[in-house]
């Protein structure tokens, strides 16, 4: 790792007003992604900001429909929350899902959605619910955030301060997880609302998408059935040694039907 | 560059001056001496490295020793007394839930929060919930059953 500066904040004034004074200084929260980027050189900040200090970013709160989670809420936290579970189960399975358990106990809600990894589980999560993420500066809805690979619509001295949701009538997350490094191979994300079905696939493209004839046919009829004739196409999906394109537009459809299966 | 930084490890309080950059782990074998923490892959990929952040198990490979800076940790050290075996410990001895011993310390550490988080878990649980680390000598068998058969002695009805 190439040496920093380290500051430790209390507030989240204090942390953007040192994002402000160092333009090219790197927030921290869990570090659980950017401290393994720090350790392989692909990224070398010259200051780094701690949020882990600042209590008011933590917690999770819900009001009948609507379900806040402090940026700084580590994936183990919502995992185990009984709220979460109660207002929107989709999202408490996706946080149990997320790499492995001593991940899950640093890693946190925000800065999983501020690094968007292409991978990665809670963009599917945001964007399948279209959450709403809060900054310092704005509310931005998930449909116009999450831009591309690694990118997303927070300004350079913009925080997450949290993430609200409203709940559908029922949501689930289903992924195929790569066995070694445990990010989505595929993830589908899928919610029920009112006249409205959303479907999220992250893993499979450069960035978080949403399927939209997988929607449509959903909308009308939310059952596995709904998706037997559907077929995905695999024109622009990632290819690796380890999944080519034709091979995760096929998990695509098994994961939405897993999930539709188990969606409540 | 240097930075002071102070926790709590195993119930005393440390303060050394370090890089910034300093990984927690190498806080704690290099700084503190306290070699029971082991490094495996350093990827955050084998466990090995699991220590108790304020009671929580995580990868101190994977965290600045400013992360935890004011936190209270525990490592393998600090689970029981010197001359005792924590049940999880005792365990693993009784069930050969170890050979060459490398994994252990963060098996341990992980299993420890493990069985706080799930008082009694089944054996499918217990291999979910420990896919964060990693044994290349014991096929995970006799881990399994070590730590179930620890769950029993650490449930708080006993």
């Amino acid at each position: 790792m190439y040496p920093f500066s380290f500051h430790q904040t209390t507030n989240v004034a204090q942390s953007v007003s040192l994002k402000k004074e160092h333009p090219e200084a790197k927030f921290i929260a869990g570090g659980q992604s950017l401290i393994g980027v720090m350790k392989l050189r692909l990224d070398k900040p010259a200051q780094i900001i701690n949020l882990g200090s600042i209590p008011d970013l933590s917690g999770i709160c819900v009001e009948g429909k609507t379900l806040t989670i402090g940026a700084m809420t580590r994936h183990a936290q919502v995992a185990a929350s009984e709220d979460v579970k109660n207002c929107i189960p989709g999202i408490s399975q996706l946080a149990g899902l997320i790499a492995d358990r001593m991940v899950r106990n640093m890693g946190t809600i925000g800065g999983s959605v501020a690094n968007n990894d292409p991978a990665a589980d809670y963009p599917a999560g945001l964007l399948g619910l279209n959450a709403t993420i809060i900054t310092n500066q704005r509310e931005i809805k998930a449909d116009d955030f999450f831009l591309g690979m690694f990118e997303t619509a927070l300004e350079a001295s913009e925080l997450i301060q949290s993430i609200r949701f409203t709940a559908p009538i029922k949501s689930a997350y289903a992924k195929f997880k790569h066995p070694a490094s445990r990010y989505a191979v595929v993830g589908v994300f899928v919610a029920q609302f009112p006249g409205e079905v959303r479907v999220a696939v992250t893993g499979a493209g450069s960035s978080v998408f949403r399927l939209t004839e997988v929607e449509k046919a959903l909308a009308s009829n939310f059952s596995a059935d709904a998706l037997e004739t559907i077929r995905i196409s695999a024109d622009g999906l990632n290819s690796d040694f380890f999944a080519d394109s034709e091979y995760r537009a096929h998990l695509i459809k098994l994961m939405a039907i897993q999930a539709v299966n188990h969606a409540k | 560059m240097s930075i002071q930084v102070s926790m709590i490890i195993n119930g005393q309080s440390v303060q050394h001056e370090v890089e910034e950059r300093t990984l927690l782990v190498n806080f704690i074998r290099d700084t503190c001496r306290l070699t029971g923490t082991h490094i495996g892959c350093d990827t955050a990929q084998c466990g090995a490295c699991t220590i108790h952040l304020n009671g929580r198990a995580i990868k101190s490979c994977s965290i600045l020793a400013m992360q935890a800076e004011g936190a209270s940790i525990t490592t393998i050290e600090g689970v029981s007394p010197d001359d005792q075996l924590h049940p999880m410990q005792e365990a693993f001895k009784t069930h050969h839930g170890l050979q060459c011993g490398y994994c252990t310390p963060g098996m341990i550490m992980s299993a420890i929060d493990l069985v706080n988080n799930f008082p009694n878990p089944s054996k499918e649980l217990i291999r979910e919930q420990l896919d964060g680390n990693l044994c290349r000598c014991t096929g995970y068998h006799n881990i399994v059953i070590a730590i179930q058969e620890a769950a029993k002695v650490m449930s708080p009805s006993n």
